[in-house]
């Protein structure tokens, strides 16, 4: 039990229930998703020891914070974790400075000060050291609650959803601060968000909670791309979730045929699922390609597939389009193109595309019957 | 202007809000960090002075107090004298009915301060005692001056309490409520009505002053 990072297993079946196994090395980056209610803050609490639980451990560099069989459990003030509450909890009353040189109480005085002043420019909060919380904007409180949460030389660094009570510019400049400070953190960083492109961005994994639960674990891409089940797939967001079967594997070729609505598809090899199998696959958003209607385009005769544009629905710079494959009856596929893509090549309701299935990008999992496919938003 | 009942007065204000500001600190503290089964007649029972006619309340403290109650006896066979109309009867009347005065105003300073905050401290790694002294003591300090001040003013007000267990004897148990009181049924107007006014101005300047911090503690926490 010395291996260095934190290892957590929770359990309990109320009243929030919970069943998580997470671990996160030094120096990582772990990032919890889910969406709200999934049990994401109970677990960064539990790991703090301000939330308590049934059952489960808790080791963090190989010292026990909690053993639910043993009945152990070392108190919050001991445990040394470094946390950003989502609204920073920074004491009011206290400026920037004291702010931070309360989580500095093991140094003696005289050092408190000089620690605090470093770590406050280490956020580049030089020079705003004696203002009030108040008197700071949502971005330079976030910085002050990062300070601090610093300043006990943590052993964990826990963020919850750190980035949701400031506006969008102030969001996008604090990600790159928090991606360079990073590269200096020594201690497991685990980051709680509800915005999938916030883990992508900054975390080196991903663990996707439901329900208390955690699903899978890994690179931040290959559970956005290649979810192990429906459950995950629907959870980061895929729409394009459908039936098929298994044709055959073609290893030399590092493909894996499967059929779907009478459509030969090549998939990258995926050897798991046995011909002849009932799988659910998906594919991410950037492996769709739109055909252009004047030339042919990249990747035109990897798995084409033709439709009719159900529903055009513009947001923003791109298109959401609903184009149903195969009949209107049957669920339609899913694609988001640039407005100006979808302007020149024409596209308005009714029009009839063609779309590429990238075959990197196809991916298979286990038949899920339980749940229907997605439907027309 | 009976200086003795000003004197006593103030003297039973300052001794009732020393007794009450630890007191209700813990239980204010108390009330509001923690929920427990039956918190809500906990609450209803120290409430209780606020709604109870002050001659009710004041008769059953003259029973509690009486030479025939374990109290009574149990404070004259260590004191000599009994607990009733002296100015120790009084304190402890005094204190009896200014607790809610005293815990509510604290209990509702500790309720505003956000449940974070205190997460935040142990985070920090602050002790019980710490986190007291240095957040939520300074975080609940409106409603603990407003706790005092209150209370101070209450205390030198009251009349119906007083006059049941205290009587009227002066230097030990007449305050200056009493004093008032006194001179209107002698028929001294212009005796009452300078005692009066004394007291309408210390409860203006105590309450004033109360407000004036106040204010001044929350702009500056919104610099």
């Amino acid at each position: 039990m010395t291996e260095p990072g934190i290892r957590i297993r929770l359990q309990q079946s109320g009243p929030i229930p919970l069943d998580a196994v997470l671990d996160c090395a030094p120096g990582e980056v772990l990032a919890l998703v889910g969406p709200s209610g999934s049990g994401k803050t109970t677990i960064l609490r539990a790991i703090a020891g301000l939330q308590r639980v049934k059952h489960g451990l808790i080791h963090c560099n190989g010292e026990c914070w909690f053993d639910g069989e043993r009945q152990f459990r070392v108190e919050t003030r001991q445990r040394r974790v470094g946390y950003v509450f989502q609204n920073y909890a920074l004491f009011p009353h206290l400026s920037a400075l004291h702010n931070v040189m309360e989580a500095m109480l093991e140094l003696p005085v005289a050092e408190r000060e000089r620690r605090a002043r470093d770590v406050l420019a280490r956020v580049r909060l030089a020079g705003l050291e004696h203002r009030v919380p108040a008197a700071l904007s949502g971005g330079q409180q976030q910085r002050v609650a990062v300070a601090r949460a610093l300043a006990r030389e943590p052993r964990v660094l826990l963020l919850d959803e750190p980035f949701s009570a400031v506006d969008r510019a102030t969001r996008q400049r604090l990600y790159r601060e928090l991606a360079e400070l990073r590269r200096e953190l020594a201690m497991p960083v685990i980051l709680v968000t509800h915005d999938l492109d916030e883990a992508m961005m900054l975390a080196d994994r991903m663990c996707v909670l439901h329900q208390g639960r955690t699903l899978q674990s890994g690179d931040p891409y290959v559970v956005m791309t290649r979810p192990d089940n429906v459950e995950v797939a629907h959870l980061v967001g895929l729409r394009n979730v459908f039936r098929a079967g298994v044709l055959a594997h073609d290893a030399e070729r590092g493909l894996t045929t499967i059929e779907w609505r009478k459509h030969r598809l090549e998939a990258r090899l995926q050897p798991d699922f046995q011909a002849g199998q009932q799988v659910t696959w998906t594919i991410s958003p950037g492996h769709l390609v739109l055909h252009r209607r004047d030339r042919p385009s990249r990747g035109e005769r990897e798995n084409p597939v033709s439709g009719r544009v159900l529903e055009y629905l513009p947001l923003g710079e791109n298109v959401a389009l609903t184009v149903a494959v195969n009949g209107p009856d049957r669920p339609p596929l899913f694609l988001t193109v640039p407005a100006h893509t979808a302007r020149r090549n024409g596209i308005a309701q009714g029009v009839e595309i063609g779309v590429s299935l990238l075959a990197e990008g196809i991916h298979l999992m286990p038949a899920d019957e339980s749940r229907t496919p997605a439907k027309p938003a | 202007m009976d200086w003795s009942a000003l004197n006593l007065s103030l003297k039973l204000a300052a001794c009732t809000v020393l007794i009450l500001l630890p007191l209700g600190i813990w239980a204010g503290h108390a009330l509001a960090a923690h929920h427990f089964r039956g918190k809500a007649w906990v609450e209803a029972l120290l409430a209780l002075p606020l709604v109870l006619p002050p001659t009710v309340l004041g008769y059953y403290l003259l029973v509690m107090m009486g030479g025939t109650s374990p109290i009574g006896q149990f404070y004259e066979s260590v004191f000599g004298r009994p607990l009733v109309f002296s100015f120790e009867g009084l304190l402890l009347a005094s204190v009896i009915f200014n607790i809610p005065f005293a815990i509510q105003p604290m209990q509702r300073g500790f309720e505003a301060i956000a449940p974070e905050v205190r997460d935040a401290a142990a985070c920090c790694g602050l002790t019980r005692w710490r986190t007291l002294w240095r957040i939520e003591l300074p975080l609940a300090w409106p409603g603990i001056l407003s706790a005092v001040v209150l209370t101070f003013a209450h205390t030198l007000g009251e009349f119906g309490v007083v006059l049941m267990v205290g009587g009227s004897i002066p230097g030990e148990t007449k305050t200056i409520a009493i004093a008032i009181y006194d001179r209107v049924q002698a028929f001294d107007t212009a005796g009452a009505g300078v005692m009066s006014a004394a007291l309408l101005l210390i409860s203006l300047i105590a309450i004033g002053a109360a407000y004036f911090t106040a204010s001044r503690t929350r702009s500056h926490r919104h610099d």
